[in-house]
């Protein structure tokens, strides 16, 4: 009681700045604890468990001719194999890096020159990529184009022309033997 | 304004413990409104009625619609074949969508011709542009609800605008998605957003009339309103001129729900949404079209998202970039000029928007959206210093009776 009467005398006083400081406290806290209560709505938009669950796609290439792409899914997503011919393999190595809007030497984007692996993503808003089936246009550089906003991709599948920003990724994979690989 | 007396006891009753009723009567039947208004008033009341339809027809479409990968195309050809007035339901929402943009585009040009946006009225026009910006969103998000091809790779497309994000872009889209692409998961929260967003933007079209109701209507003249002597009460006057207003709009709006319903929509969204083909020529809904033109201007990722979202945000700062104190384009004999190139221009930019990006339409696309930047960072402030506007009238009744016994008065 008296601690009240003596605050309310003081309210002008130095008083004050510990009230200040006890609402700005008390304020920080609860500011943080809304904050966290938070994370877990925001968390729960993320991609669950059973959607995280590793999957890996095998695939047989044998039946794959030089020259063919089939597509595989993996994880929700297209995955482009391409058989390349050696010539698609010779223009993809003589690209200049200084004409690569992504630089990345055709090498580091293949484990065996003849099979190229790619997400099968236009890297500019997802589209999927033309060029896999026979008639399809295939860019400026012989290898995709995506009719979306125009994005030319070459034969080891960088892009060239157009606004996607990034070559098409390389998902992980591995060779389980000579014409069998294992995505993911 | 005195009191209104009720005779009914209850009404009498309610309103002595929460005056609900005399505050209905001050600001929808005596609510003072400028004498001179023209038809293009009449838009802001229209979005209000098509965003009432939108909501009911929405909340029966819901009853029958199932959010699932599956299900969802297959609910909504349900909805328009088995279920009762399912048709009647779905093409009101679906061309309810296109009726409440060219309503609202119609209402924010007329804005921009009279200056609505000028003090004291900047924060009700900054209103007005956040509900476009979460109707684009609310329209963007029903889109995908049919999980048609369009649906799909509009979600696709649109989603991906976020991965431009430096550091967090990826982690951006995969949280929207929340999965590696547009999925179920992405279906089933678009849904749970596209029921909510529509009482946002009623919260904030109560917003936007309260910041109306405190200096009312701008009008044609965009001159101060005097006095009594310049207003009419709301009702009868422009409670009947809306109505008429409303009467046009829905012989327009049902002529397409009941002769051409899918006049707005694409054929391809009848096909059933394959994550591994991309339509070869996507465009979005027509009200989209000038901002896709936009992001695809810019031959870079980032720099085009900027660009598109930019080109709405801008808006934002509109009553600050425009410093001529006359607001109506009547008196403003240069602006009124550029306010008719720039309609022009956003006409350009959706017809490139609706054209696939190659050749001429690359070159056009990026001429109009560089004018459409240039209109509202130079052009407009350059105007606003340079330009004689006419002389403005004395007052509304002066204008608007001419001859009368106000002109006398004045002279």
């Amino acid at each position: 009681m008296t601690d009240t009467a003596t605050t309310a005398a003081q309210a002008s006083g130095p008083d004050e700045t510990r009230r200040d400081f006890l609402l700005m406290a008390t304020s920080a806290v609860g500011a943080v604890g809304v904050a966290l209560a938070c994370w877990p709505f925001i968390d729960s938009m993320n991609p669950s468990a059973d959607v995280l669950a590793l999957s890996s796609t095998g695939v047989d290439l044998s039946a794959i001719e030089e020259g063919q792409s089939i597509t595989v899914v993996w994880r929700g997503k297209p995955v482009f194999i391409r058989h390349r011919t050696p010539e698609e393999i010779e223009t993809a190595g003589a690209a200049p890096m200084d004409d690569l809007i992504d630089p990345q030497a055709d090498t580091d984007r293949v484990l065996k020159p003849e099979w190229l692996i790619m997400i099968g993503i236009c890297t500019h808003l997802g589209c999927i990529p033309l060029g896999q089936k026979v008639g399809d246009p295939r860019g400026d550089f012989d290898g995709w184009f995506c009719p979306c906003h125009g994005s030319h991709y070459d034969t080891s599948g960088r892009i060239r022309k157009g606004p996607a920003p990034r070559n098409m990724a390389i998902p992980p994979y591995e060779f389980t033997d000579e014409t069998t690989i294992k995505i993911g | 304004m005195t009191k209104p007396q009720w005779n009914n006891g209850l009404v009498r009753w309610i309103d002595d413990r929460m005056p609900i009723f005399t505050l209905m009567h001050h600001e929808l039947v005596d609510y003072p409104t400028p004498k001179n208004f023209n038809y293009w008033w009449n838009f802001g009341s229209l979005a209000g009625i098509v965003l009432v339809i939108m909501i009911v027809t929405g909340i029966f479409l819901a009853m029958s619609y199932t959010p699932h990968v599956d299900y969802a195309f297959e609910s909504v050809e349900r909805i328009v074949r088995d279920v009762n007035y399912g048709w009647l339901l779905r093409y009101l929402h679906m061309n309810g969508g296109s009726i409440f943009f060219i309503v609202v585009y119609i209402h924010l040009f007329r804005g921009l011709y009279y200056g609505s946006y000028k003090a004291p009225r900047e924060l009700l026009w900054i209103l007005g542009v956040l509900i476009i910006i979460v109707m684009m969103a609310t329209a963007f998000m029903g889109y995908v609800l049919p999980w048609g091809q369009m649906s799909f790779w509009a979600a696709t497309v649109i989603t991906n605008l976020f991965s431009a994000v430096p550091v967090f872009g990826e982690a951006i889209v995969t949280w929207l998605w929340g999965g590696f692409s547009v999925d179920n998961p992405t279906l089933n929260r678009f849904f749970s957003f596209h029921y909510l967003l529509p009482f946002v933007l009623f919260a904030l079209v109560f917003l936007h009339l309260w910041a109306l109701h405190v200096h009312k209507s701008n009008n044609p003249l965009g001159i101060d309103v005097k006095g009594p002597q310049d207003t009419i009460p709301f009702s009868p006057y422009y409670t009947i001129k809306d109505l008429f207003g409303l009467g046009v709009l829905m012989v327009f709006y049902l002529f397409f729900v009941f002769f051409a319903p899918d006049f707005f929509g694409e054929p391809d969204n009848y096909i059933k949404a394959d994550p591994l083909v991309t339509p070869t020529h996507i465009v979005p809904e027509w009200y989209f079209l000038p901002y896709y033109a936009i992001l695809r201007a810019i031959p870079d990722k980032l720099g085009g998202v900027v660009a598109m979202f930019g080109s709405i945000l801008i808006l934002l700062i509109l009553p600050w970039l425009d410093r001529s104190k006359v607001r109506s384009a009547r008196f403003r004999p240069i602006y009124k000029q550029f306010f008719w190139i720039l309609v022009v221009d956003c006409f350009v930019l959706g017809w490139i928007g609706a054209k696939p990006p190659e050749g001429i339409y690359i070159t056009i696309g990026r001429i109009a959206t560089a004018y459409y930047f240039l209109h509202f960072l130079v052009i407009i402030p350059l105007i606003s210093m340079v330009e004689r506007p006419k002389p403005l009238p004395e007052s509304i009744s002066t204008a608007v009776t001419k001859g009368g016994a106000a002109v006398k008065e004045a002279t």
